[in-house]
């Protein structure tokens, strides 16, 4: 009987691990997509013909005469403006009990913008967190991570950001989301009566792990259908990152390779660049910016997922509880938005970049009188001066729960400078100081 | 014939081929899908298996598929129009691909072939030339861009014909010239050249004479890299590096410039592509485009080209150099190369080394830096080539296998530290853990004496031991507390602060200090010099601290004037003023 590849069924599994299955099947091609006793699963390894399988939904129960049986294809979403207001899970199926999307059905994970078609971000996406557009202003384009522990409230500022934020289109990517956060950020999207310009895929805890590695190829899939074909500003929130990788370490543990730092894959720059640098302006004005999060253990950048990160995002955003205001707060030192030169000073008020600078050299001025306290030394009287000023710097501009315009922001600045410090003090520029000084 | 085969293994994008013939170490090949040709490259050879590295995605690859061998190593095009394209790493011209989307196996030419150039010939007929021999000259933008007897022709040539001055595309036959052995070979204005190979081709390869200028007080005064010579620069993300290398790229005292964003963020290289056309070099009043050319393999292009992205990159500058041009390639970042080789030698299952890099990690990095250098060219001319390399250490840590294997290779060592960036104290390279080989360098101090000032490295050390003192004197201060120290200690700590913040700090993104040139450093230098060579007296630290801080303040300002402008003479006033009212 003459079949076609796609339709043949195999049904002898050679090896099962954890998270792969192998069998020997021919005329398979890399990446296709296949099902295992029902099970989704994706090429990751050809040797002869040995084939390696990842199944997503893990291999439990799956017996060595399982069906198999393979698409030809790699991993494909059905695009078009139905995705509007639609929850899915990790394989772009709806989990809102709405009906199948309409579309045209694209592959996901395709490939890159040639950079140099790529345009300069240079539009200001303003949150009204002055820790943010103040401090580190974000871009359209623009790529960046929030690095928070676990207890710290990110979703939350993430669904604030991504709800004041000026785009046509909030696509989420949500990895390992608790079944309470996911309903969450369902709430919050239908409470703010924004669920027309929000498209949303979740993995949940419940879901097997290997499943999340879908999530972002799905997400920036519609990201890009909207961004490319429909020319709009598309913001994605991708959380969260570190179980994302957690599930790439998984797979590459099961393939027997070689781990590199912290029993991460050697892959894992790769891996995760691919996902970030998605974001883009293009020269048509569609753009994609991505907010992610990255959840540390214990504040530990060093390890490796935070760290390669780091490397491929433009900055990173931390939060942190500050005890002085008793707020959650942007953490100015470590902070730090890449591209908020290409609008500070251009797209916002000309004392920006110096307003800012100055404030949180002052801030670590604080910290060092800080240290002296803490070490039992006698305060000088800027000591004391910087120690009043940064109470009240935290309290009104880096906490998180602040929602001003930037200008108010910088008003703001001026104020404080001018109540706690001499002129000479701050550092800043004498011409700015002339202009802006408020004694 | 040439060699074939099959695919018989695909792990990502290393591929196994079953061959029919020989085949060699870092041969090409490509590989056939569907009519898609992938472009790949031997890196292991084992019976009739060859193991390929695969520059492109391999999605939908299967066995079978066939694959021929191309029977040459990846070679670049050198030739006139290399300065201000713009390539991937391997060569292809990203300007002149249509889609928004980089296609597979879709590879465009280097290099315009319509394109007139005006050609004057140098040689004559009956001239005795060897490879790299000038013929003649064409002007690529304003350099002079020597046609050269090409690199890999061995032995010696007599000049049988030469086109005389005219008009001529890069494929017109420039010159016919005799080989020894009698045969005739034509030569035309674009040549290749395997980029694993180094060029040779000149003389000798002296010890650096001078020094490279930056405009960046940090790198010109404290830690100067000489033309011709090696830095890196490791650091931790958010630490400036990135900044910094623009700011050398856009300031650096070079003819050609070599940019190679291999494995880095795209919104990057855009940055570079943006600004670059409309800014002017600083040292010829032209547009820096011109002397620009930018391979750009950022880190979500195919893994396998970023390790050929920076040979591509070397190779071009080598072929300036033997112009005699003084090239500065800037490699941003290494590490990620590295991390390419690294996930080739995993999927190979060989054994690893530290952190599972592959063993000759350190070999490949020490050869690689070695190509930099400044030569005598055959005519006595010279030439250079400066490299600058960035490292990004795992974790900020500086014991891993990159940045240890480049500090082996590099002479100088620019520190970027977090507790700097985090202070906004930029650039923020450790001005203590950083050093410059050729402070040391006989030759480059008298070039100093003579380009700057008698004694000027003496003055360097001096300023350098400030610091260290200013560092040793804080650490003091900190465990003993403000009052527990003598005032001299107060004193030294500010006198290194005013070092930091008035010269070692400055403002990549200000218009007048992003870029400082030898001479104003020079003046500032002593200025701060002298305000340290100085004694004071104060009641208390308090004192100390608002005086000193007073004293940043207008030399601050003094760095944000034009150079001997009024206001700068102004803030020079003040600073006068207060040092008679205290200081001797």
């Amino acid at each position: 009987m003459a079949s076609k590849a796609y339709q043949k069924i195999y049904t002898h599994l050679e090896a099962i691990t954890k998270a792969t299955v192998s069998l020997k099947a021919a005329g398979v091609s890399n990446d296709e997509l296949a099902t295992v006793a029902g099970r989704l699963a994706q090429v990751v390894k050809i040797k002869g013909d040995l084939v390696t399988l990842q199944v997503f939904a893990g291999t439990e129960g799956i017996p060595t005469d399982a069906e198999v049986t393979f698409f030809g294809a790699p991993p494909t979403l059905k695009v078009s403006e139905q995705l509007s207001g639609r929850f899915f899970n990790a394989y772009g199926q709806p989990i809102d009990g709405g009906p199948e999307v309409e579309g045209e059905e694209r592959q996901v994970g395709g490939p890159s913008v040639n950079p140099y078609k790529r345009r300069q971000p240079s539009e200001i996406i303003p949150t009204g967190i002055a820790g943010i557009d103040l401090n580190n202003t974000l871009v359209s384009g623009q790529k960046i991570p929030f690095f928070a522990d676990p207890d710290q409230p990110y979703n939350k500022v993430m669904a604030d950001v991504a709800l004041r934020a000026d785009v046509d289109k909030i696509i989420l990517g949500g990895m390992g989301l608790t079944n309470d956060d996911y309903l969450f950020f369902r709430h919050e999207f239908e409470n703010a009566g924004a669920l027309d310009r929000i498209v949303s895929f979740v993995n949940t805890t419940e879901e097997p792990p290997v499943e999340r590695l879908l999530i972002p190829d799905m997400t920036l899939a519609a990201a890009e259908y909207f961004a490319v074909d429909k020319n709009e500003k598309v913001l994605v929130l991708l959380t969260d990152m570190t179980l994302y990788a957690d599930a790439l370490s998984i797979v590459s543990n099961r393939m027997d390779q070689i781990p590199s730092k912290d029993s991460m894959p050697g892959s894992l720059y790769s891996d995760l660049a691919k996902i970030y640098e998605k974001a883009v302006q293009l020269p048509s004005g569609g753009s994609i910016t991505i907010i992610a999060v990255t959840t540390l253990n214990d504040g530990d950048i060093t390890h490796a997922i935070p760290d390669n990160t780091g490397y491929i995002t433009e900055g990173q955003l931390y939060l942190r509880a500050d005890t002085d205001s008793g707020k959650v707060i942007v953490d100015p030192f470590r902070s730090l938005s890449r591209l908020k030169q290409l609008v500070q000073g251009k797209k916002t008020r000309e004392d920006h970049s110096q307003v800012m600078n100055a404030g949180v050299r002052l801030y670590a001025d604080a910290q060092n009188a800080k240290t002296k306290l803490e070490n039992g030394f006698d305060l000088s009287d800027y000591d004391l001066r910087c120690l009043d000023f940064a109470k009240e710097y935290a309290t009104r501009l880096l906490s998180i729960d602040v929602n001003i315009k930037i200008e108010e922001m910088l008003d703001t600045a001026w104020e404080l400078f001018g109540k706690y410090f001499k002129p000479e003090e701050t550092g800043l520029k004498q011409a700015m100081i002339d202009k802006y000084w408020k004694a | 014939m040439s060699t074939t085969g099959k695919v018989t293994g695909i792990v990502s994008n290393l591929v196994t081929v079953q061959v029919d013939g020989p085949v060699a170490e870092n041969e090409l090949c490509h590989i056939d899908l569907k009519g898609t040709k992938l472009l790949a490259e031997v890196i292991k050879v084992g019976g009739d298996k060859a193991s390929v590295q695969v520059f492109e995605s391999t999605r939908g690859l299967r066995c079978g598929d066939s694959v021929e061998f191309l029977g040459k190593m990846l070679e670049v095009q050198l030739g006139p129009g290399l300065l201000s394209s713009s390539y991937d790493g391997l060569q292809n011209n990203l300007a002149t691909m249509e889609d928004v989307f980089l296609k597979r196996g879709e590879y465009t030419a280097p290099l315009d072939h319509t394109k007139l150039w005006d050609f004057v010939p140098e040689a004559k007929v009956g001239d005795k030339v060897q490879a790299a021999s000038w013929l003649g000259e064409v002007k690529e933008g304003w350099l002079p861009h020597k046609i050269m007897v090409p690199f890999s022709f061995k032995g010696e040539y007599t000049v049988k014909s030469i086109k005389e001055a005219g008009q001529y595309n890069i494929d017109t036959v420039i010159a016919v010239l005799t080989a020894e052995d009698g045969e005739d070979v034509e030569v035309t204005m674009v040549q290749k050249w395997p980029v694993k190979v180094a060029v040779k081709g000149y003389k000798e390869k002296p010890r650096p004479q001078r020094i490279m200028e930056t405009g960046i007080r940090m790198f010109d005064t404290f830690d100067p890299i000489a033309e011709g010579g090696t830095g890196f620069i490791p650091g931790p993300f958010g630490c400036g590096k990135t900044v910094l290398q623009h700011a050398i790229a856009k300031q650096g005292e070079a003819d050609v410039i070599v940019m190679a964003a291999c494995g880095e963020r795209a919104n990057e290289v855009v940055e570079i592509f943006t600004e670059f056309p409309e800014l002017i070099d600083p040292h010829t009043g032209r547009n820096l485009m011109e002397r620009t050319t930018i391979i750009c393999n950022t880190s979500n292009m195919p893994v396998a080209a970023r390790e050929a992205s920076v040979y591509t990159a070397m190779t071009i500058c080598e072929y300036y150099r033997a112009m005699g041009l003084k090239c500065l390639l800037l490699a941003d970042s290494t590490s990620r190369w590295a991390q390419a080789l690294r996930e080739m030698s995993n999927r190979m299952e060989e054994l690893p080394g530290q952190d599972a890099f592959p063993v000759d990690l350190s070999a490949i990095i020490s050869n690689f830096y070695a190509r930099a250098g400044m030569v005598v060219l055959n005519n006595g001319k010279t030439g250079a080539v400066t490299f600058i390399g960035t490292v990004s250490p795992a974790g900020g840590n500086l014991k891993e296998p990159v940045t240890e294997s480049t500090k082996k290779a590099a002479r100088c060592f620019y520190a970027l530290e977090q507790s700097r960036a985090d202070q906004k104290r930029y650039p923020a390279v450790n001005p203590i853990d950083s050093y410059s080989k050729y402070l040391e360098y006989p030759e480059i101090i008298s070039y100093l004496d003579e380009k700057v000032e008698k004694g000027w490295v003496d003055l360097v050390i001096k300023a350098k031991n400030c610091v260290r003192r200013g560092r040793e004197m804080k650490d003091q201060i900190d465990i003993l507390g403000d009052d527990g120290v003598p005032m001299n200690y107060h004193i030294d700590f500010w006198k290194s602060e005013m070092i930091d913040f008035a010269f070692l700090q400055q403002d990549a993104f200000d218009e007048v200090d992003a870029l400082c040139p030898l001479e104003r450093q020079k003046y500032m230098l002593n200025l701060i010099m002298d305000i340290c060579s100085r004694d004071f007296d104060f009641e208390d630290y308090e004192q100390c601290r608002d005086y000193f801080k007073n004293l940043i303040n207008d030399l601050r300002q003094m760095n944000y004037t034009g150079f001997e402008s009024k206001e700068f003479y102004a803030y020079k006033d003040k600073i006068t003023k207060l040092l008679e009212s205290n200081g001797k």
